[in-house]
C-alpha cells in the first residue's frame, strides 16, 4: 500500500531532489506518494513541520539543530535522515566592490578575496558606515559559511561588519538599492543579481568548505518513528533522484521541471547553469565552470555524517556566544540519523560508509574509505584555512578558532 | 494594546483590521509594504505583531526580534505550550503572532482568536470569489457555443441549448464541457 508524505520546501534549486523524486515517479515506485508544499520563508516551513501540516521539510541545516536545542522557541527534537545536498551557495558583492577584491573574469581565492575585502571593511568602518551583508536566515549554512570565511580573514563578523537577514527573492533588489553590500545566498538568486547588474559573484561557498553541508530533509522525531517505512522508501527515491539530477543527459529536462510555477517559478536557463556548475560571475562576461559548485549525490553526499552536525553545533556556540555544553553537543549530534539512512539503503546499490563520523576538512587528496556496502572514494575535502575539525575534540577546536 | 498587522494583501489586512477594531483599548497599525518594514514596526513599538504565514519577510522580522537592540522591549514568537490548540488553529488559518515579553497568554488569546476568525473569513471570501469567477467563465462559454450553433445551423436559441444538453446527457458530460468543445472546434475550423 502506498503511503503519503507531505514535504515543505522553499523555491530554491537545492529543493530539487524531493521535486524530482515526485515528478519522475521515483517516489511512487518506491511505494510513497509525495505532496509538496511551497512556502516563502523558513519560519513558515518550520511552523508547518512543527504543527503537523507537513511530515518532512527541505530545511537549512542549522535551523534543524537550533530547533532541537530550543534556540528562539521551545525545544522540539528534529531528525535528519538524509542530506539534500552540499554547498551550492555563493558570495555576491555590489559590482564596484567585487571588482576591487576579485581577479578579472574569474572567482577569487577565499584568502585573497578576504584580504582585499578587509581593506574595504576598514575603510567603511573608519567612515562610520560598516559593510553590510545579507544572509537568508541567522540559522543557515550561508550565515555560518560567510562568518567562517570573514573571521578567518581577520574580519570579526559581529564587530567589523553588519550581517542581516534578507529573503532570497529580495537579495538582488537589496543589492541594487544599496540596502546591503553583499549577499550569501543559494541559486538562482546570485545569478538573478548578476543578470540584473546588481551584483557580481566573488566566491562560491564550496571554496570555503569544499564539502560543506547545506540543506537537509528534516522531520519531527516522533513522525520519523511513526512513518518509518514511508521515510525509508522516500530515502531510496531521493537517492534515485540524486543520480538522475547529476547526469548531464537530464540537466535540460530537470531545469525545465524545477522552473515551473508550482516549484521555483523562475528561469530554466539560470537553473540549468547552477545544476551544471556554471556561473556567470559578472553581467556580460563569460560563463565559468566551477566543479562541484552544487554537490547532490556523489561520494554518498546525502549521508548524514554525525560530525557535520557537531561542526554546526560549534558554529552555533561561536556565533550565538554560548558556552560549550556537552549535553547540547550530544543532542545536536543526535539530530543526524545515519542509522535511518543505512537501514533504508541496505541491500541497494548505494554505497554506505563504514563509519558514521569523520574528521571534517582532513582530506587533502582523494582517499578510499572503508564501507559497510559498496566502494567509496572521497575527494579532497578541506576548509580554505586548513583547519581540521575532529569531533572528539570539540572544545579544543572551538578554542583554536579566531 | 498596540497591535501591528503585517500583510502584503491590503484586502486581507483591512478585513483583519476591521475585526480587531471591535476590541476595546487596542490601537492598530497596518503595514502592507515590504519596504521599510522594520523601521515602521520599531516606530510603532507594538505589543503584538500579526503576520501572514505566506509573507516572505517573516525570517527578516524574526531575526530582527531576536537580535535587534533597536527594540525597547523584547518580542518573541507566541508559542503557548499550555494552549497548543489555539496556536494550531492560527497556523491552520495562516497567521503567525509575535508578542512582547511578559504579556499574559489570556490577554493574547482573544486577539489571536479574532485574527484567526478574520483570516478564515477572508479565505472563504476568496474561495467564493474564485467560484463566482469560474461560474461566470462557464456561462460565457455556454453563451458562445449557443451563438455558434444558432449561426452555423440556423437554430433558434432554445433549440441550440437543448442540443447541447442532449449531447451532454448522451456523453455523460457537463454542458460546459460540450460548450467548450464547440467553441474550440469552431476556432480550429477558422471561426472567430
Amino acid at each position: 500500500m502506498t503511503s503519503e508524505l507531505t514535504i515543505g520546501f522553499l523555491p530554491l534549486v537545492d529543493a530539487c531532489l524531493p521535486i524530482l523524486a515526485h515528478e519522475h515517479g521515483f517516489a511512487e515506485e518506491a511505494g510513497v506518494s509525495l505532496r509538496l508544499v511551497k512556502d516563502m520563508s523558513w519560519a513558515t516551513v518550520l511552523d508547518r513541520l512543527l504543527y503537523g501540516h507537513s511530515d518532512a521539510a527541505h530545511l537549512v541545516v542549522p535551523l534543524a539543530i537550533a530547533t532541537t536545542l530550543g534556540r528562539g522557541r521551545p525545544a522540539q527534537p528534529l531528525a535528519v535522515p538524509f542530506v539534500l545536498g552540499l554547498n551550492g551557495n555563493a558570495v555576491t558583492l555590489r559590482p564596484q566592490l567585487a571588482q576591487r577584491v576579485r581577479p578579472e573574469g574569474r572567482i577569487g581565492e577565499p584568502a585573497q578575496v578576504g584580504a582585499g575585502l578587509r581593506k574595504i571593511v576598514q575603510e567603511r568602518l573608519a567612515a562610520g558606515n560598516p559593510l553590510r551583508f545579507g544572509v537568508v536566515h541567522r540559522y543557515s549554512s550561508h550565515n555560518y559559511m560567510l562568518r567562517y570565511w570573514l573571521a578567518a580573514c581577520g574580519i570579526q563578523p559581529d564587530r567589523d561588519v553588519e550581517i542581516t537577514t534578507v529573503a532570497p527573492p529580495f537579495c538582488a533588489d537589496a543589492l541594487a538599492q544599496g540596502d546591503v553590500d553583499g549577499i550569501c545566498v543559494g541559486e538562482p538568486w546570485n545569478s538573478v543579481a548578476v543578470e540584473q547588474g546588481a551584483g557580481e559573484i566573488v566566491l562560491s561557498t564550496a571554496q570555503i568548505w569544499r564539502r560543506g553541508v547545506e540543506k537537509v530533509l528534516a522531520m519531527r522525531e516522533p513522525v520519523l518513528d511513526e512513518k518509518r517505512d514511508a521515510v525509508e522508501a522516500l530515502i531510496r527515491a531521493l537517492c534515485r533522484a540524486g543520480a538522475h539530477f547529476v547526469d548531464p543527459a537530464n540537466w535540460e529536462q530537470n531545469a525545465a521541471i524545477l522552473a515551473r510555477p508550482e516549484y521555483l517559478d523562475g528561469s530554466a536557463e539560470l537553473i540549468r547553469r547552477a545544476i551544471s556548475d556554471q556561473l556567470l560571475i559578472a553581467r556580460g562576461g563569460a560563463l565559468i565552470h566551477y566543479p562541484d559548485f552544487m554537490f547532490q549525490y556523489r561520494e554518498a553526499a546525502n549521508f548524514p555524517w554525525v560530525s557535520q552536525a557537531e561542526w554546526l553545533y560549534t558554529q552555533m556556540v561561536r556565533w550565538d556566544s554560548l558556552q560549550f555544553d556537552a549535553g547540547d553537543a550530544a543532542k545536536a549530534a543526535r539530530v543526524f540519523r545515519p542509522d535511518v539512512y543505512r537501514a533504508a539503503l541496505l541491500g541497494t546499490g548505494e554505497p554506505l560508509p563504514g563509519a558514521s563520523s569523520k574528521v571534517e576538512g582532513s582530506l587533502a587528496a582523494r582517499t578510499v574509505v572503508g564501507t559497510q556496502q559498496g566502494a567509496m572514494m572521497l575527494e579532497a575535502n578541506s576548509f580554505f584555512d586548513g583547519k581540521v575539525f575532529d569531533p572528539h575534540h570539540i572544545e579544543g577546536y572551538l578554542a583554536g578558532l579566531p | 494594546m498596540r497591535i501591528a498587522i503585517i500583510d502584503e494583501s491590503a484586502a486581507r489586512a483591512s478585513i483583519i483590521q476591521e475585526g480587531l477594531a471591535t476590541l476595546e483599548d487596542c490601537e492598530l497599525f497596518v503595514v502592507t509594504d515590504r519596504r521599510g518594514l522594520l523601521a515602521r514596526v520599531a516606530g510603532f513599538d507594538p505589543d503584538i505583531v500579526l503576520m501572514d504565514l505566506g509573507n516572505p519577510s517573516r525570517d527578516v522580522l524574526e531575526e530582527y526580534f531576536a537580535v535587534s537592540r533597536a527594540l525597547q522591549r523584547p518580542i518573541a514568537m507566541f508559542v503557548d505550550e499550555s494552549d497548543d490548540e489555539s496556536i494550531i488553529a492560527s497556523v491552520d488559518a495562516g497567521v503567525s503572532s509575535y508578542v512582547v515579553d511578559g504579556l499574559a497568554p489570556n490577554r493574547i488569546r482573544p486577539i489571536l482568536d479574532l485574527a484567526v476568525t478574520r483570516f478564515n473569513a477572508f479565505s472563504r471570501l476568496q474561495r467564493d470569489l474564485a467560484e463566482a469567477k469560474g461560474q461566470l467563465a462557464e456561462r460565457d462559454a455556454v453563451d458562445k457555443a449557443k451563438r455558434i450553433l444558432m449561426d452555423t445551423r440556423g437554430l433558434p436559441e432554445p433549440k441550440a441549448y437543448a442540443e447541447m444538453r442532449k449531447a451532454a446527457m448522451n456523453q455523460g458530460k457537463r454542458i460546459v464541457d460540450i460548450a467548450e468543445a464547440i467553441v474550440t472546434a469552431h476556432k480550429l475550423m477558422g471561426g472567430a
